[in-house]
Formats: structure tokens, sequence, C-alpha cells
């Protein structure tokens, strides 16, 4: 069987110049309800990776460094 | 075939640390520390579950010189139709009060008046019970705290998949994948919480965006389909979850802040057509009707209020439970000074939080699965809300202790095991196939068509055969990771979940609940269904339900209050 994958425009968002993964920060792949976050190796910085969110904060309130931010989901804006 | 899982062992193991859960876990840990007691999450305890970023408020607080535990008792067999276990509710009503002392002494904040007593508001049809928590953000943090202290050994990123029973009929343990790994685990446990919150993700979003939902989207029933595989009985399945809520975001809007602040839920005209908020089936069907008729769409109206209440309002919505309701609005350009709030019917789920569907517990938390507890939304105990989960909790927690003190493990079948974790890894095994989202998509849009209310037999009964059909497809699930594997194990709780639903809906031809449970081809209600239907699995494997008598009543309601929640639509002089 056949699949595709289909791109979309996610709804969190990651200051690269603020976000500290490089140094080891986890903090808003820790507290996603869904696990949509993931710490991209190849450049340190957070990604979202899958878009299942609830709009509903932790990543960016948690955020040591302000680097988030979370948009309403384009479906639901 | 090789050992594919691990195996660790607990006394006592709650499964879901939302609200229910870490009550649970440190009251029992407070109450023996030499136990062993073990808290499994899905998500991080941090963050998790339906109070993720903080509650703006108690909906049933029973404090005393406001309510007492009687005419809570009362409210509540009204405001569900009868089908209440009394003596549940009384053991919620008795404890209320306890527990929000307990909550104060922790830290969390509720609104107080000048000289510090309780600042409760009226929200309900009969008493009063709605407290303001204003700076109720942090009730996860201090939940958090409290279960490092006691040393409750918390397990994050871990989806329970089953929950096994013993020879002896009894509780044994359950099987979780690490949802970063897909590495199994059985957890051998004397005694086991279920405290897994809403079916959220049931019915499709009208956004059609899958995690758009009220709940939090992490709750998609595993709670309901652990127990019903286990051979526990679930209970009111048929009565939904249904809620007014702003449209599209789909958080509530929320009528019990903004009510006791002049705030109220209006037509197309910016009039008053319900004469109280507080969500019940019956609240929802004037609702539905309003929407449906010439006089749609609903709003929530506050435009009319002074600067400072709105501001207060705001501030209450803008920072707790769903704080990006704020930059919703502003991305439309809706103003609270200056425009009404649209509101809309959410999509269908199952939460005893609300409304009634869940699993069968009595007075002291026990399924009918002895060591075998449930608490909060999951469990059957109607309109319980946040207060109710943390009481509930609490009641599980205790009575866990008291179980498994005396007593020594229960053996699991290896087969149970081998076979379970064989089914979990399945879709991992595929190269390619049906992904989870097609899967899922296609099913919450099957419960839209056939389940949403008003309730229709023959649909529902097409509905049953699509689900059947769609099980034959999950043969061919594919999950090409961790993360997928945990959205595919879900899809099967969602489809379990999806066919509750319509069994239980199917086997009740009358109707109640206004909306929840209102049938087409049985449009009245029948006394004879003044009784709960169970539903379970039966010696054959098949989903069946049966007829439990209501308990005799502790407090009879008297005849007025019966009919107060029949006359929710505000007279208006065309109706006279």
């Amino acid at each position: 069987m056949a699949t595709a994958s289909m791109s979309v425009k996610v709804p969190v968002s990651v200051d690269a110049d603020k976000c500290i993964a490089s140094k080891g920060c986890t903090v808003c792949v820790d507290v996603c309800p869904l696990d949509v976050l993931v710490i991209d190796m190849n450049n340190g910085v957070a990604l979202m990776q899958y878009d299942e969110c609830w709009y509903c904060t932790p990543c960016e309130v948690d955020c040591p460094t302000h680097a988030l931010t979370v948009d309403i989901p384009y479906l639901v804006k | 075939m090789g050992m594919e899982y691990s195996e660790r062992e607990v006394d006592i193991l709650v499964v879901g640390g939302g609200t229910a859960g870490p009550m649970a876990a440190i009251r029992a840990k407070e109450t023996n520390p030499r136990l062993n007691v073990m808290l499994i999450e899905k998500a991080n305890v941090k963050r998790s579950g339906a109070i993720s970023m903080g509650m703006d408020g108690l909906n049933n607080a029973v404090i005393p010189g406001h309510a007492t535990p009687e005419q809570y008792v009362r409210e509540i067999t009204i405001a569900n139709d009868g089908i209440v276990n009394q003596q549940a509710i009384l053991a919620y009503a008795s404890n209320s009060f306890q527990m929000i002392q307990r909550l104060d002494k922790w830290g969390v904040k509720f609104e107080k008046d000048e000289t510090g007593e309780f600042a409760v508001k009226k929200v309900h049809h009969l008493g009063n019970y709605v407290l303001p928590m204003p700076e109720g953000h942090n009730v996860k943090k201090i939940l958090y705290r409290l279960l490092k202290k006691n040393r409750v050994d918390v397990t994050n990123r871990y989806k329970v998949t089953r929950v096994a029973v013993g020879k002896n009929h009894r509780v044994s343990g359950v099987m979780a994948v690490d949802t970063r790994t897909a590495e199994i685990v059985f957890i051998k446990a004397k005694s086991v919480i279920i405290c897994t919150g809403a079916a959220g993700r049931l019915g499709l979003p009208s956004s059609g965006y899958l995690f758009g939902t009220y709940e939090n989207p992490t709750n998609a029933g595993d709670g309901y389909a652990m127990a019903y595989h286990a051979g526990a009985e679930l209970s009111g399945i048929e009565c939904f979850q249904i809620n007014p809520l702003i449209k599209d975001y789909n958080g509530p809007a929320c009528a019990y802040v903004t009510g006791p602040l002049g705030g109220y839920t209006a037509n197309a005209h910016g009039e008053r057509f319900i004469e109280c908020d507080y969500w019940s089936g019956q609240m929802m069907l004037e609702f539905f009707r309003e929407l449906e008729g010439g006089n749609g769409p609903v709003f929530l109206k506050v435009n009319h209020l002074a600067e400072e209440t709105i501001s207060t309002i705001e501030n209450i919505l803008h920072t707790n439970e769903r704080p990006s309701r704020g930059r919703f609005h502003k991305g439309r350009g809706t103003n609270y000074r200056d425009d009404m709030i649209e509101m809309h019917i959410s999509e269908i789920g199952l939460c005893s939080g609300h409304s009634a569907s869940g699993i069968w517990v009595n007075e002291r938390a026990e399924t009918t699965i002895p060591g075998l507890y449930a608490a909060g939304d999951v469990a059957c105990v109607p309109h319980n809300y946040m207060l109710g989960a943390f009481v509930y909790g609490e009641i599980a927690g205790l009575e866990a202790v008291k179980y498994c003190e005396d007593m020594r493990g229960e053996e699991t079948d290896k087969e149970f095991m081998v076979r379970e974790s064989e089914r979990i890894l399945r879709p991992l095994k595929r190269k390619s196939g049906i992904t989870p989202y097609q899967a899922e998509y296609k099913i919450r849009r099957l419960v839209n068509d056939y389940l949403q209310p008003p309730k229709v037999t023959r649909k529902m009964e097409l509905g049953l055969r699509r689900f059947s059909e769609v099980r034959d497809d999950l043969e061919g699930l594919w999950a090409d990771g961790p993360h997928n594997l945990l959205r595919a194990m879900e899809v099967h709780d969602i489809l379990d979940c999806a066919e509750m639903a319509a069994v239980s809906s199917l086997y009740r031809t009358e109707s109640r609940w206004g909306l929840y449970h209102y049938r087409v081809d049985y449009p009245e209600k029948d006394d004879d269904w003044l009784c709960h239907v169970q539903l379970y699995k039966d010696g054959e494997g098949r989903m069946v339900c049966k007829k439990i008598p209501v308990e005799p009543y502790i407090f009879e309601p008297d005849a007025g209050e019966i009919q107060a929640y029949e006359r929710l639509r505000i007279v208006t002089k065309d109706m006279v």
C-alpha cells in the first residue's frame, strides 16, 4: 500500500535566537500534553513535529527564554 | 517468539496524572508511606489532564452556610433526571468542604470576601455551589510538589493499553507502552486506580481539526476501553457529554464565570432564552432549539457590562483553564466590550464530570472488579467536575490502601501478556498501511454522522455497521514510530467508545437528559427506564447492556423541585 505525506502550517513557532535547546533545555518537549514537540538535533532548536495541538500553551508559558509562540491552528482560528 | 516486554511490581498503580490521579497517589502515600505507589501518565504529570493550565472555579462546592450535602444530592438527582446512586453523590457532597479546606491549605487559591470567607456564587437552578478561582492557574504545580514530597513514583510518557485480571477475578496489573521508545512493560499491581479522564476525542469538532476538542485531547477514552476489556461494568454511557462552547475555539465561554458577574446566554436578538446557565441536558436541548430555530445563532452576552467587570472577566478567562481564548478573539477582532461571542454545540464525548457516562463505581470508588477503582471524569458519579475528581481520587486512594495492606498480589496469565504485547507492536511491524490519522478521522466523522443527537434508531444501527467495518480495516493500521504507535493504540480506544455510545443509546428506548439522550423514535421520558443501563462484555466477548434499578433515594426530591430542570426556557408572551 502506498502512502503520501502532506505539509501543513503548524501553530507553534520557535524563535531560534532565543531557544536554548542546544544547551540541553527540553522544557517545552517535556510539558506538551500531546508530545508534538522535539529538539531538532541538526540545529539545536525546538520544533513542532506533529500537527496535534490543543493550543493549551504550557510550552509557551513554561519556556525559560520566551522562545515559543502558540498560535491558534489555522483550521480553528 | 522471545520476550517483548519487561516486568515491574508495585502495590498501588494509579493510571492517569491529571486531577483525580495525583490526589489518589498523594493521599495513598500520606496514609501508608511504606506502600509502593506508582502514578503512570501518558503525558507529563506537570502539565497533564483537564486542568493542565489550571481551573477558573469550582462548579460544585458544598460549603456550610451556602449549601448542605442533602441539598446538593437533591439538585444533582434532578439535574441528572433521577438516574443517580445517591449514596455515591452523598459521599462526594459530604467530603466536598474538607477537600476545599485541604486544597486551600496546600496553597490553591479560591476567591474569598473581605472577611476571608469563601465567596460562593449562584449558577445552578436551585442552590449555591460556584466558587471562583481567579488565580487558579497553579493547581498542577501544587499537586506536583506534593507528589515529589510524598515520594510517589511518577512515570511519564507511558500509555496503558489493558488492565489485567487474575484467576480469582481480581485486578493483577496493567500492560503499558513507552510512547517515546515503544518498549512494553507489564506492571504487576495489587490495586489499580483508573483516572484517565473523559473520552474527549469521540465526535469530530466542526472545525475538522482532530485536536481542537473541548476536552484535553490526550483524554481519548483510554480508561473506558481498558475497564470494558477487563470485564468491568460501565454505566450511563448513553448520557452523552455535549457542551455550549465558543464556536470553533471549542472552549467554554464560560457562563459559570460570567453568569455571577451579569453575563448570560442570548439568542441572535441579544435576548435571554434560558433561565439558568448550569450545564444540563435540558439546558442543551433549549440551546439546540434556539440554534436550529429562527432565533439562532446563540451568543454569550457581556457587552452590556461595565468596563471594570469586563476586565475582570477577561483576566479570569484569558489566564486560566483555556488561556488562548484571548488570542482567538483577537484573531477574529472580537472585543467583549462591543461584540457578543458566537457559541455552538460541541461534538459528543463521554464524561461523568459533566454528565454521567463512566465506569460504574460505588461510594467507595470500587468498580465491579475487586482491586480496580476509578475516579474523576472516567468514573460514573454524575456532574462531578474537578472537585468531585479530587474527592473521589482521595476516596479511591484510601480504599486502595485498605484493600492491598493485607493481601498478596494476584498472578497474571503469561499468555495474556504475550498476546497483548503482540497486539501493541503489530502496527509497528507493518511497512505501510492506514495511518492513525486517517482511521481516527473516519471513526470520528462517522460518530458525528450517526450518533450526534437527536438520536435516530436506524442511523445508530448503520453507525454500528460502519464501526465494525472500520474495526476490520484496523488490521491494516500502520505506525511509522513510537509516537504514531501511541495514536494507533488510541484509535482502538476511540472506536471502542464509539461502539459503546451506539450500543447503550440503542438499548435505552426512551428520551432522557434533554439533548444528551434525545431519541426521535422514542421522544418521551418513560418511567420504565428510571434505571441505570450497565454496559459490559459478556462471556462470549459481545458488548451487551442490562438494566439495574436506581437504589432507593436517601433524600426524596420534592415535587416542585423535580420539575425545575424541565422548565428552563424563559416563558415569553407568545408561549402563554
